[in-house]
C-alpha cells in the first residue's frame, strides 16, 4: 500500500496547502507580524521607549539607533506606534471575522435546514444587505451616542470601548458571506444518508444542525473567515481613518493615517508605513484564504 | 415587462420606507439634538427656553411619532433644511448626486473597459504565467486601502510631480480639459480599487463558459481562438458578470465615499460623511436615502442589460 493512499484526508489537505507557496508564505508573514505586535509592550520595555510619550521638540526625527523608523508628528517612536497599531488592527480584524463567522454560520444553518419562508426571508435579507451602500450606514452606527444606547458612562468612556464598538460594527457587515456559504453547504449535506440515518435514530433538529452538519461545513467556513478577515481589517482602517473607529491616543494603522494628508510634505514616510502594513496584511489574508480554498477543495478552478 | 417594473417599484418603495425608518431611529440615537446646538450657539438660553423649544419642535414626542411626522412631510415633497448649509436638503444634494454619478460612472466605465479584456485573457490561459500575474494584480487591487491609494497618488502626481490638482473640483466656468484634470486622480483611485474584483468576476465567468459544449463545437468547426472568445464566450460570460456587478454598486458607492473624502470631491458620499459628523440630521437622512435609491436604480439598469445580453431571459 502506497503512502499517499493511506494518508489521512487532513494530511492531504495539509500537503496541498504546503505546496501553495504564496499562501504558506502569507501564513508565516502573518504569524511573525502578529507575534511582534503582541509582544509590542515587551519590545517597548526592552528598548526603553514609552510609545505614548509625546515630545514635540523631537518630532519628525529621521530613522536612528534610538528610533528605528524615526518619530511621528508628536515625537513618538514610529516603529513602536506601528506595532501597537498592528495589535489593534489585527485583533479587531480577527475578532470581527470570527464573530461574523459564528453569526453567519448560525443564520446559514438555520436558513438551510429549516427552509421554507424563513429561508426565503433570510436570503432576501442578506441580498438586501449586500446590495446596500453599507459604508454610510456604518458611519452612522459608529457615530451613535453610547449614553442613548443605555451603555453606562464608565464603560463608554473606557479606552477599550471604541475597540468593542468597531468589532461589533464589523461583525454586522461580515456575516453575509458566511451565511450564504453555510446555507449552501447545509442544503446539500441535509440530503446525505448519514444525516437521514441520524434523523431515523431520533436526533432532533438542533443535534443534527450542530453535531452533524456544522462540523462538516467547517472547512468552507474557515476559508470564508480568512477571506473576510482581510476585508474587515480594511474596513476597520477606513473607519479609523475617518476618525470613527479606534480613538487616539490608542494607535491603529487606520487612525495613524488620519493626519497623513497634512503630513505628505513634511514626513511622507509617516504616511507610507501604516498603509503599507495594512496592504501587506490584507493581501496576506487573501492569499491565505485562496490557498486554504485550493487545499480544501482541489476540484475548484481545476479544468 | 410591465409586471417587472411594477414589482421593482414596490420593492423600491418598501426598501426606502424601511431604510428611512431605520436611519431615522439611528439618528435619534446620535449625540445631541437640534436644541443642544442652539444652546451651544446662544449663551443666554435658559433651561425653560430649551424645554419650550423642544415642545415647539415636538422633540419631546416619542421617536416613532416624530418619524411618522417626518414621513408625512416627506411624502408631500417637504424634506427639510440642512442645518449647516441653511438650504433645502434637495437643493444641497442634487448637484452632489450628479458629481458622484460623474465620478462613479467614469470610474465604472474605465474599470470595466480594463477588467473585461483582462479577465478574458486570464481565463483563456488558465494556470499560465499570464493568469498568475493577472491574479496577483487583482489581489493587490482589492487589498489596497482606498484612502491610502488616494494619498499615494496625491503624493506622486500632485506633490512631487505637480501635474494634477490634489483635490476639489473645477467650477462650471472652467474649460473641459481643466475639469478633466480635477477628475483624473479621484477616477484613477476608484478605478484601481474596483479593478481587481471586476477582473476576477470576469475570469470566473469565462472559465465556466469555456467548459461548455458549444465552445468545443465552435472550436471544432475551425473558428480561431479570438473568434471563439469574443463572439461565443464573451456574451455568455457577460450574463453572470452583470448580476455580480449589479450587486457591487453598493460597494462602488462606499468606495466613492472614501475617494470623495480624500479628494474633497463635492459628491454625495462626502456630503453624507460631513452631515453625520456635523449632526446635520436632515441632510444625512436624505443623503442616505438618495444613495440607496441610486444603488437600486443601478440594479434595475443591470437587469435591463441582462436581458440585452441574454435574449432567452425575460423580466417578470
Amino acid at each position: 500500500m502506497s503512502d499517499a493512499a493511506a494518508a489521512h484526508p487532513r494530511l492531504l489537505v495539509w500537503r496541498r496547502f504546503r505546496r501553495h507557496q504564496l499562501a504558506w508564505g502569507s501564513a508565516i508573514f502573518l504569524a511573525i507580524l502578529l507575534a511582534l505586535s503582541l509582544a509590542a509592550p515587551l519590545i517597548a520595555d526592552l528598548r526603553g521607549i514609552d510609545p505614548l510619550k509625546t515630545e514635540l521638540l523631537n518630532r519628525f526625527q529621521p530613522p536612528s539607533a534610538a528610533h528605528w523608523l524615526g518619530t511621528d508628528d508628536l515625537g513618538r517612536d514610529l516603529f513602536q506606534r506601528l506595532l501597537d497599531g498592528g495589535r489593534v488592527s489585527m485583533l479587531v480584524g480577527i475578532a470581527g471575522a470570527v464573530l461574523s463567522a459564528i453569526l453567519g454560520a448560525l443564520i446559514g444553518v438555520l436558513a438551510g435546514y429549516l427552509g421554507g419562508r424563513f429561508d426565503a426571508f433570510l436570503m432576501r435579507f442578506t441580498d438586501g444587505v449586500i446590495a446596500l451602500p453599507l459604508l454610510p450606514l456604518l458611519i452612522v452606527l459608529a457615530a451613535l451616542d453610547p449614553a442613548k444606547l443605555g451603555i453606562p458612562q464608565s464603560i463608554a468612556e473606557s479606552e477599550t470601548f471604541s475597540l468593542y464598538r468597531i468589532v461589533a460594527i464589523i461583525a454586522l457587515t461580515g456575516w453575509t458571506t458566511a451565511a450564504r456559504l453555510v446555507r449552501a453547504e447545509t442544503l446539500s449535506l441535509k440530503q446525505r444518508d448519514y444525516v437521514r440515518a441520524a434523523r431515523a435514530l431520533g436526533a432532533g433538529p438542533p443535534r443534527i444542525m450542530f453535531r452533524h452538519i456544522l462540523p462538516n461545513a467547517a472547512g468552507s467556513l474557515v476559508v470564508a473567515t480568512s477571506m473576510s478577515a482581510g476585508g474587515l481589517i480594511l474596513l476597520e482602517s477606513t473607519l479609523s481613518f475617518l476618525n470613527l473607529g479606534i480613538q487616539p491616543p490608542a494607535a491603529s494603522w487606520g487612525n495613524m493615517l488620519t493626519r497623513a494628508q497634512d503630513l505628505l510634505q513634511d514626513a511622507p514616510m509617516q504616511a507610507v508605513w501604516p498603509g503599507l502594513l495594512i496592504f501587506a496584511t490584507v493581501i496576506a489574508c487573501n492569499f491565505l484564504g485562496d490557498g486554504l480554498q485550493d487545499a480544501l477543495d482541489p476540484r475548484s478552478e481545476r479544468q | 415587462m410591465s409586471r417587472y417594473f411594477a414589482s421593482r417599484a414596490v420593492e423600491i418603495v418598501v426598501v426606502l420606507a424601511l431604510m428611512s425608518l431605520v436611519v431615522y431611529l439611528l439618528i435619534g440615537l446620535m449625540p445631541g439634538d437640534p436644541i443642544d446646538m442652539m444652546i451651544s450657539g446662544d449663551s443666554k438660553m435658559t433651561s425653560e427656553d430649551a424645554a419650550r423649544l423642544r415642545a415647539l419642535y415636538e422633540l419631546d414626542k416619542p421617536l416613532l411619532q416624530r418619524y411618522l411626522a417626518w414621513a408625512w412631510q416627506a411624502l408631500q415633497g417637504n424634506f427639510g433644511y440642512s442645518r449647516s448649509l441653511s438650504q433645502p436638503v434637495l437643493e444641497v444634494l442634487w448637484p452632489r448626486l450628479i458629481n458622484t454619478l460623474i465620478l462613479e460612472g467614469v470610474a465604472f466605465a474605465v474599470a470595466i473597459a480594463i477588467a473585461l479584456p483582462l479577465g478574458m485573457w486570464a481565463a483563456a490561459r488558465p494556470r499560465s504565467n499570464v493568469d498568475y500575474l493577472i491574479n496577483l494584480v487583482c489581489f493587490g487591487g482589492f487589498s489596497l486601502p482606498i484612502f491610502w491609494l488616494g494619498l499615494l497618488l496625491i503624493a506622486l502626481f500632485a506633490v512631487t510631480l505637480g501635474w494634477l490638482p490634489a483635490g476639489g473640483m473645477a467650477d462650471t466656468s472652467a474649460s473641459f480639459g481643466e475639469r478633466l484634470r480635477y477628475l483624473a486622480l479621484p477616477v484613477m483611485t476608484l478605478t484601481i480599487a474596483q479593478l481587481g474584483a471586476y477582473t476576477r468576476f470576469m475570469r470566473g465567468a469565462m472559465i465556466e463558459v469555456l467548459r461548455q459544449d458549444f465552445i468545443r463545437t465552435a472550436q471544432a468547426k475551425g473558428l480561431g481562438e479570438w473568434a471563439v472568445l469574443s463572439r461565443h464566450a464573451f456574451r455568455n460570460a457577460l450574463v453572470p458578470v452583470l448580476t455580480i456587478l449589479a450587486l457591487h454598486f453598493g460597494a462602488l458607492f462606499s468606495g466613492a465615499l472614501i475617494t470623495e473624502t480624500v479628494f474633497a470631491w463635492p459628491g454625495m458620499g462626502n456630503a453624507i460623511y460631513h452631515a453625520i459628523l456635523d449632526n446635520d440630521y436632515n441632510l444625512a437622512l436624505m443623503g442616505l436615502l438618495l444613495a440607496t435609491l441610486a444603488t437600486i436604480v443601478g440594479n434595475v439598469l443591470a437587469d435591463l442589460a441582462y436581458v440585452w445580453a441574454d435574449p432567452r431571459v425575460t423580466l417578470t
